[in-house]
């Protein structure tokens, strides 16, 4: 069902976990709906220094997140917006077409905490 | 990486088929391979070994005459005939079907079909260990009611409803009763004169038999409207050249079933209470979905919170282990199993539902291999996932 890629991301997490003081926070998805995520990431000069990601879901969900963490990281916030959720999929050599949608949220996590990140940078300077 | 141990739990997806079937079936591919219907000597062997196996089916669930058993490509296929068949033969009586909210989806989909056509049809609500509610059944069991359907034990939990006292209920309203015993069957006797069932579907692989054929029994004087029209095969009622190799091997199943299905049973229970504690107890915020005793043998259904079920049975299966869940994600639709819910689980908990349905080749020995396993396997999603509080991860 899933590509050996896929496996290898599921059976080994790259950059699990949380990071404390992250400077920008995305959470994707509804434990309803068997998926949910959340990615943080630390910014430095414009640039992804550190990216974690936690995830509730199935194996499409975890390698997603696993994988996107893995692109992201080092990529400026601009490089990082242009991350798609097809473009993750791809990495991962194909996702089961039922899994494109409902599992495939992590490059909208990465956004959101891109998103994050921006909006916490504007407070700081009013 | 393949595990070394491999250790099959998905008995209710698909069973071995016993080795003494396969013996039985081979001659009716190689020599005897006649049609029922014909008239010559070829014909007629074969049509001896269809009675005969029609006759060890009828058995095996006491069927009052083996006429009365009316041979199908499966469990599916029975269900909708039970259905359909007595939803429009009996249409002038009245339109209105009742039955539970656990059922299996070819109960669901052709109850929700006959919507389509005019009929009406009741789910009947379950309490939350997935049996239904006889209040609710004697309420909406009106002078319309032409036909109750239910399950004999639903599959996913392991449920085993009170078929006798539905049974008194809906004959006291003169509607039929029909059952589908597809997962109990082979598991729990089942008597279709002491249970008071009019129509029950039956699988061959349920018990050991080949896949692709299935039978149902229709008590004396009900009449069904045939779903497949053709030359007239089973009494009219299931056209269609009879898969002959197929159904020797559903007789020869259900004989032995008839004679092990006690001893098997028995220790099936000592494995399942065995694995349930063990899969439970090391555990915290973990539960048993379905009842505790009024339970079929084999079936282990449990749940975890704050982790997904599909996670789950791929670490498992990483480790050589097959189960199955009543997650989404591992389905062709995005719900969770509508029984999980029925059972009043929100959904992420029917997310975080795994089943393990035994059968004959597992051993205690692989009870405990999987028993050993999970602790490590929840702990490693709970580290990954959002929703798990702190202090579970210390």
């Amino acid at each position: 069902m899933y590509t050996e890629k896929v496996m290898d991301h599921f059976r080994n997490p790259r950059n699990m976990g949380e990071i404390p003081d992250a400077d920008g926070v995305g959470t994707v998805g509804n434990p309803v709906c068997g998926d949910l995520m959340t990615i943080y990431i630390k910014v430095k000069d414009d640039r992804i220094e550190d990216v974690k990601f936690k995830t509730f879901g199935c194996g499409a969900a975890v390698a997603t997140s696993s994988m996107v963490t893995e692109i992201a990281k080092g990529k400026t916030l601009e490089e990082a917006m242009s991350i798609t959720r097809a473009s993750v999929a791809e990495s991962l050599g194909g996702l089961p077409p039922i899994k494109m949608h409902c599992s495939n949220l992590a490059a909208d996590a990465l956004h959101a905490a891109i998103e994050d990140y921006y909006k916490k940078q504007k407070e700081v300077k009013k | 990486m393949l595990a070394q141990k491999r250790v099959y739990m998905d008995y209710s997806a698909g069973k071995p088929v016993d080795p003494r079937v396969i013996e039985e079936i081979l001659p009716y591919m190689k020599s005897f391979y006649g049609n029922p219907s014909s008239l010559h000597t070829f014909g007629q062997e074969a049509k001896n070994a269809l009675e005969e196996a029609r006759a060890k089916v009828a058995q095996l669930i006491n069927a009052e005459k083996k006429e009365s058993i009316i041979f199908t490509s499966g469990a599916t296929e029975s269900n909708n005939l039970a259905i359909k068949g007595v939803a429009y033969r009996y249409k002038d009586r009245g339109t209105r079907i009742v039955t539970s909210s656990v059922e299996h989806m070819s109960v669901v989909n052709t109850c929700k079909f006959l919507t389509t056509k005019g009929f009406e049809a009741i789910f009947l609500p379950v309490d939350n260990c997935g049996i239904v509610s006889l209040e609710a059944l004697k309420k909406e069991l009106t002078d319309k009611t032409v036909l109750v359907t239910m399950v004999y034990a639903n599959g996913e939990i392991g449920t085993i409803e009170p078929i006798r006292e539905i049974s008194k209920i809906v004959h006291a309203k003169s509607a039929y009763l029909h059952v589908d015993a597809t997962a109990a069957n082979g598991q729990v006797p089942i008597d279709v004169k002491n249970d008071g069932v009019d129509l029950l579907s039956l699988s061959s692989n349920d018990m050991y038999g080949p896949k692709g054929v299935g039978a149902l029994y229709v008590k004396e004087g009900i009449r069904l409207e045939p779903q497949l029209h053709g030359g007239g095969q089973e009494r009219g009622l299931r056209s269609g050249t009879e898969n002959l190799p197929g159904i020797v091997g559903f007789g020869k199943a259900a004989e032995i079933a008839r004679v092990e299905m006690q001893t098997e049973s028995e220790r099936l229970v000592k494995l399942r209470d065995r694995m349930i504690k063990g899969m439970l107890e090391p555990i915290q915020y973990s539960f048993l979905n379905g009842h505790p005793t009024k339970r079929l043998p084999n079936n282990v259904s449990i749940r975890y919170n704050f982790i997904e079920g599909e996670s789950m049975l791929l670490s498992l299966d990483m480790m050589g282990v097959a189960a199955s869940s009543g997650s989404a994600c591992t389905a062709k639709t995005l719900e969770p199993s509508h029984v999980l819910l029925a059972i009043g689980l929100k959904h992420e908990e029917a997310h975080g539902s795994l089943m393990f349905s035994l059968g004959k080749q597992n051993t205690e020995e692989d009870i405990d291999y999987v028993i050993g396993l999970m602790p490590g396997i929840v702990k490693r999603l709970r580290l990954m996932s959002p929703l798990t509080p702190k202090e579970l991860n210390k």
